[in-house]
């Protein structure tokens, strides 16, 4: 049977990962430009919140890959299909390569990949400066290119709610139709 | 589709369909959800406070101070690096649970360096001489510092750091600093006074290993019953020092330092002791331009010995971002406001020089 919406682990795993990569985004865009205290506050969440972002989008892609999702609407243009499609691929991608690129490009800087306390992380890639280098400004640009999809996502959701009203937006949010019918 | 109307023609107008309204209104509120998250973005970024104090503007600041920098360490640029061992004594044991101040011999590589933005320096232009350190233990922790021979800093916040460094820009009509824009600086800045005394005052000697370097911001030892200690830390050298006037040390030429470094190694290591300074309560840990009365207890966590000095172009110091806040578990940042700042300016500081040294080592290969 093709589900309607998506399983409330789908939906819990979505809007618990939306506020951590919202966080995240902001923290990281916010702790690069400050030299205020609160700089060290921001870096040791970055570190944590984004290796438990990884093992979540590790989770959810298996959920997704065993589930699958509901249909997108019959009469969706198919140049509205195409980007429904790319931007979850872009999303999903991005979810398991930032914390990925990240903790690679600690380890090319040779630092230590601290997540707390005693809670450490092996290197995954050589101490390298050109590869340190190399990593460093894919993480920002990376960065930029998520807070884009994002909004690009958060906006066509909305369009989806408010404006095609087709039952898209139903599909992954926190309610049920019926209680709200 | 309804005809266009024209809107110069006077009320009362049908209402537009109701179903025209809304979607007006969804999609004025889609575009404001959205128009506002990118501006909150844009906002925490800083693109919309243009005064806001940043690293990439201190790092700008200092690789403006003459010489080029591209490639180095934007401050204290001119150095060589070292490999030693760390001998810890066992007694920082009762202060701190850090796996480094067990009793043991942990490997270090460490950097000796001028406070200079010019990386090609005289070494008789450099006041300040600093030392760094990474201590690695068995388990992975590493103890980053980095320690000048200052007995403080030179100022107590990031903002008065940027004004020095701006002060101390080299002026494109003369090639050199504006002495009126450092005099400026000082006289507005009363918290420097000591630093200036001493810099006056200290006699000026021929070796980097000679110096006494220490850790100037405080930091907190945490013991095993989770209490924690106020610090600072000094590197005490076990060498006599040997005092000569700057100018006699000038006329030995631009690196008479790293001469005598390898000059002292060639014969054998150059040892210093590791001591902890306690605070006492109300002795100030956020204020790194005031030092700690002299009568504080200590405890002499162990030995540095330095065995063996490398160029810094081929030495394993080159690739180490001396960050203070990289400290094993037992060991924490204070409430310095200079440790943040140090921490997110030397990450920018590495990250430039890192890409700066991947594009040169790029076009070296090409040009072969």
């Amino acid at each position: 049977m093709t589900p309607t919406r998506f399983s409330p682990l789908q939906r819990g795993l979505h809007w618990l990962m939306a506020a951590a990569i919202i966080a995240m985004l902001f923290i990281g865009v916010g702790m690069v430009t400050t030299v205020q205290p609160r700089y060290l506050a921001l870096i040791a969440v970055h570190k944590p919140l984004g290796i438990a972002i990884l093992l979540l989008a590790l989770l959810r892609i298996g959920v997704r890959l065993r589930r699958g999702a509901p249909p997108l609407p019959a009469d969706l243009p198919p140049i509205q299909r195409f980007g429904a499609h790319a931007s979850h691929l872009v999303l999903y991608g991005l979810m398991v390569a930032m914390p990925l690129i990240g903790w690679a490009m600690l380890s090319a800087g040779g630092y230590p990949v601290v997540l707390g306390g005693v809670l450490r992380l092996p290197p995954i890639a050589p101490h390298d400066d050109a590869l340190q280098a190399v990593l460093r400004t894919a993480h920002t640009w990376l960065a930029y290119a998520l807070f884009l999809t994002v909004i690009a996502h958060l906006g066509a959701a909305l369009m989806h709610a408010l404006i095609r009203r087709d039952g898209v937006f139903q599909t992954m949010a926190p309610w049920s139709r019926a209680n709200r019918a | 589709m309804p005809p266009a109307r024209d809107t110069a023609s006077p009320p009362p107008a049908p209402p537009p369909r109701p179903g025209r309204t809304r979607q007006a209104a969804a999609f004025a509120l889609i575009a404001a959800v959205c128009g506002l998250s990118a501006t909150a973005f844009a906002y925490t970024g800083g693109w919309l406070s243009p005064d806001r104090l940043t690293p990439a503007r201190i790092v700008d600041a200092l690789s403006d101070r003459g010489g080029d920098p591209i490639g180095h360490r934007r401050n204290h640029s001119k150095g060589i690096c070292f490999l030693g061992t760390f001998e810890a004594s066992g007694a920082g044991t009762a202060l701190s649970t850090a796996s480094v101040l067990a009793r043991g011999s942990y490997p270090v590589v460490g950097r000796f360096a001028i406070a200079t933005g010019d990386p090609m320096a005289a070494d008789a232009s450099g006041r300040v001489r600093s030392l760094a350190v990474r201590i690695v233990a068995p388990d992975g922790q590493e103890w980053r510092s980095g320690m000048n021979n200052s007995p403080v800093f030179v100022v107590a916040t990031p903002r008065a750091f940027y004004e020095q460094t701006v002060a101390s820009e080299v002026d494109p009509a003369t090639g050199h600093p504006d002495p009126k824009a450092l005099a400026h600086f000082f006289a507005t800045h009363p918290e420097s006074a000591p630093f200036l005394a001493w810099a006056k005052t200290a006699p000026w000697t021929t070796s980097f290993a000679d110096q006494q370097y220490n850790s100037l911001n405080a930091f907190r030892f945490i013991d095993a019953s989770g209490a924690s200690h106020p610090v600072r830390w000094s590197l005490v050298p076990t060498a006599a020092p040997q005092v000569e006037p700057v100018a006699a040390l000038a006329a030995k030429g631009p690196d008479f330092l790293e001469q005598d470094l390898k000059a002292r190694l060639a014969r054998g290591p150059l040892t210093w002791h590791l001591v902890a300074t306690l605070a006492a309560p109300g002795d100030p840990t956020d204020d790194a331009t005031k030092a700690w009365p002299a009568d504080r207890p200590t405890v002499d966590l162990g030995t540095l010995e330095v065995t063996t000095a490398q160029d810094e172009a081929t030495g394993a110091c080159r690739d180490i971002n001396y960050d203070p806040t990289i400290l094993p578990t037992g060991i924490a940042p204070s409430d310095d406001p200079l440790l943040a700042a140090r921490s997110a300016v030397y990450a920018n500081s590495f990250d430039r020089r890192t890409a700066e040294l991947a594009r040169h080592a790029t076009a070296a290969g090409s040009a072969r």
